[in-house]
């Protein structure tokens, strides 16, 4: 089984954010990049077929130069082999495209990507990738098993969860629960040195199709200040929930 | 050429999510000048949608349950045949599983967690990014643009409408995916849907201390959630874990209870309109976000808010 897990190079979860360029350009100035906490489930997934089924595990990003940090971790974590698409992306359609001339020349059985990238929060990409290749797609995987070309996937819905079934090749928007968090992997020095002789191959974009471009970003306005209440006054509690906020 | 939205309904009651796209829907028709109409499966009665505006409902019969490529391919028949050029869903994950599927299929620009009107000339929405620690204005430049409307960010605005109503019979294509088995808790709202959720986090000391997190959100119709950490040491489910690496919230009312406020818990919740926290530690950073905050020992505190709270309902229902 051959498996290609999408990486996106995301703000680490506790970065502060800001914007440059008159508020059009994210501010990367003493952000800490981080595989996206998603992809990072999946991929740790993937290590498990690689390690109890014997898949090949290859990781690729859209992006510039500046990702390759992230690709080496993976490698690090444990995958084969990376792909570096040479391009900033600009929306989810291009990620998608790009993604999937990759899976397509690699002839992947598994497709694995997030259900969101934590930075512009599209959840869209593993979705228009599966529509691009024909393949079968599952959102919100918290659960996956491979037999053969069978695969058995557990989606999260609202309020419960639901156990699909398709054929290979499949595509699915990964999140936690495909693996625990006490699963998840700090690469050790062994698989680090061992990243830096695996091969990370650059490719060159292959087209550059958009439906959407961001213009601008802004803040959300500061938040007013919070009223105290006493702990022995809970009647004032829900006083101010009844007639000043009006939630209940 | 009228807007077109996506109505989700359950056990064949339309969802408040729904009822929210339509508003939205109904107010693009009007800056964009036209009509409204819009997909429902497997829903007979559909005379509500006429008190939130919608002038012509297609009513697609579907017994095999929901299927995102089927789905999206019949929304996408629906576009055609109406030719719509806006296409409005809510941000269920019914609909997010769908949605790029759709734009796809319809070489169509699509935009997620949008919680405002769009701008016209050029086409933009503006949109929560970075799990809403910013906005983001997007422009959508392809002919057919579908919008992912945030839960709770625009609200039900009721515009009374005369429905049309006409059966709609799509192709429908063989599905490559079969569901085997759904399990759902039929008696909880889900934290999607809830207007109210009560969260707790690691200062409630363990799984054993949850029952009066259960009542409080029983008192209040609410769901319930938790940190991260408390799904991670099996405490809760993790489908209850909020957060920016969770699920996010916009409810109403946001209640957290022994939650510290760490950035990646507030980036889930903010979205959340009034939140209110409980907390032994007056610098817990939660007191910089929230509403209304308590200061005290929620194994005080909650007991009595569960007490006055039945109270308040007994008096006032
Ligand atoms: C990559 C990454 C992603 C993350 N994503 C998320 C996420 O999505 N969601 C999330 O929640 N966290 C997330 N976290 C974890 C986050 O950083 C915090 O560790 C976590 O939110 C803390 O959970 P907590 O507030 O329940 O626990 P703690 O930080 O331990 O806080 C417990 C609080 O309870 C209070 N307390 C103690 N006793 C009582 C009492 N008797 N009554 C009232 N209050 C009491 C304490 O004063 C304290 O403020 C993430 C972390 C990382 C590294
Ligand atoms: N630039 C990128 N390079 C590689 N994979 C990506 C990229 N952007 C998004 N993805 C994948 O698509 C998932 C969903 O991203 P998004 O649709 O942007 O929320 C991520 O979790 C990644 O697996």
């Amino acid at each position: 089984m051959k498996i290609l897990v999408c990486i996106s190079h995301v703000p680490d979860t506790t970065s502060k954010i800001n914007f440059t360029n008159d508020n059009t350009a994210f501010d990367t100035n003493g952000v800490q990049f981080v595989i996206n906490p998603n992809d990072e489930f999946g991929l740790t997934r993937a290590m498990w077929f690689k390690e109890k089924q014997n898949a090949t595990v290859d990781v690729v990003n859209v992006g510039g130069p500046e990702t390759e940090s992230t690709l080496r971790k993976a490698l690090a974590i444990g995958a084969d082999a990376a792909f570096r698409i040479n391009t900033t992306p600009t929306d989810g359609y291009a990620v998608a495209k790009e993604l999937s001339k990759v899976a397509v020349d690699g002839n992947y059985d598994l497709i694995i990507a997030g259900r969101e990238s934590i930075d512009y929060n599209g959840g869209m990409v593993p979705g228009m990738m599966a529509a691009e290749l024909g393949a079968s797609f599952v959102n919100n995987c918290i659960s996956l098993e491979i037999d053969g070309t069978n695969a058995t996937a557990v989606r999260e819905i609202d309020g419960g969860k639901e156990t699909l079934s398709s054929t290979l090749p499949l595509v699915i928007g990964g999140q936690k629960g495909l693996v625990e968090e006490s699963d998840l992997k700090i690469p050790n020095m062994r698989g680090i040195m061992m990243a830096r002789k695996k091969p990370l191959t650059v490719l060159e974009p292959a087209q550059q199709q958009t439906c959407t471009s961001s213009v601008k970003f802004e803040k959300p306005a500061p938040k007013g200040a919070i009223k105290m209440v006493d702990a022995d006054n809970i009647d004032e509690l829900i006083d101010l929930l009844h007639n000043e906020a009006k939630v209940i | 050429m009228p807007v077109l939205v996506y109505i989700e309904s359950e056990n064949k009651m339309f969802k408040k999510a729904a009822l929210e796209v339509a508003s939205y829907g109904r107010a693009v028709a009007n800056t964009l000048n036209t009509s409204l109409s819009a997909v429902v499966f497997n829903t007979e009665d559909c005379s509500q949608l006429a008190d939130y505006g919608v002038d012509k409902v297609l009513t697609v019969n579907h017994s095999n349950g929901f299927n995102a490529k089927v789905y999206a391919d019949v929304i996408a028949q629906a576009a055609l045949k109406e030719s719509a050029n806006v296409i409005v869903l809510s941000s269920s994950a019914d609909s997010r599983y769908l949605a790029p599927i759709l734009a796809v299929g319809l070489k169509a620009g699509y935009v997620p967690n949008v919680v405002e009107l769009p701008k016209t000339q050029p086409f933009s929405v503006k949109r929560t990014a970075f799990s809403n620690k910013a906005f983001c204005e997007t422009q959508i430049t392809t002919e057919v643009k579908i919008i992912g409307l945030s839960n709770n960010a625009f609200g039900l605005i009721e515009h009374p409408t005369s429905l049309q109503s006409e059966a709609f019979s799509p192709q429908i294509t063989s599905s490559d995916i079969s569901v085997e088995k759904v399990d759902k808790a039929t008696d909880k709202v889900s934290i999607a849907d809830a207007e109210t959720v009560v969260s707790a986090g690691r200062g409630l000391k363990g799984p054993e201390n949850w029952n009066m997190i259960e009542e409080l959100a029983d008192v209040l119709g609410a769901a319930t959630a938790c940190s991260k950490p408390v799904s991670d040491l099996g405490w809760r489910p993790h489908s209850e874990h909020v957060g920016q690496t969770g699920k996010p919230v916009a409810s109403n009312l946001y209640i957290a209870i022994g939650i510290s406020g760490a950035i990646q818990h507030l980036a889930g919740i903010n979205s959340s309109k009034v939140k209110v926290v409980i907390n032994t530690d007056p610098e817990a950073p939660f007191f910089k976000a929230a509403d209304y905050g308590i200061v005290g020992d929620a194994f005080e505190v909650v007991p009595k808010l569960i007490e006055k709270l039945k109270t308040f309902k007994a008096q006032n229902s």
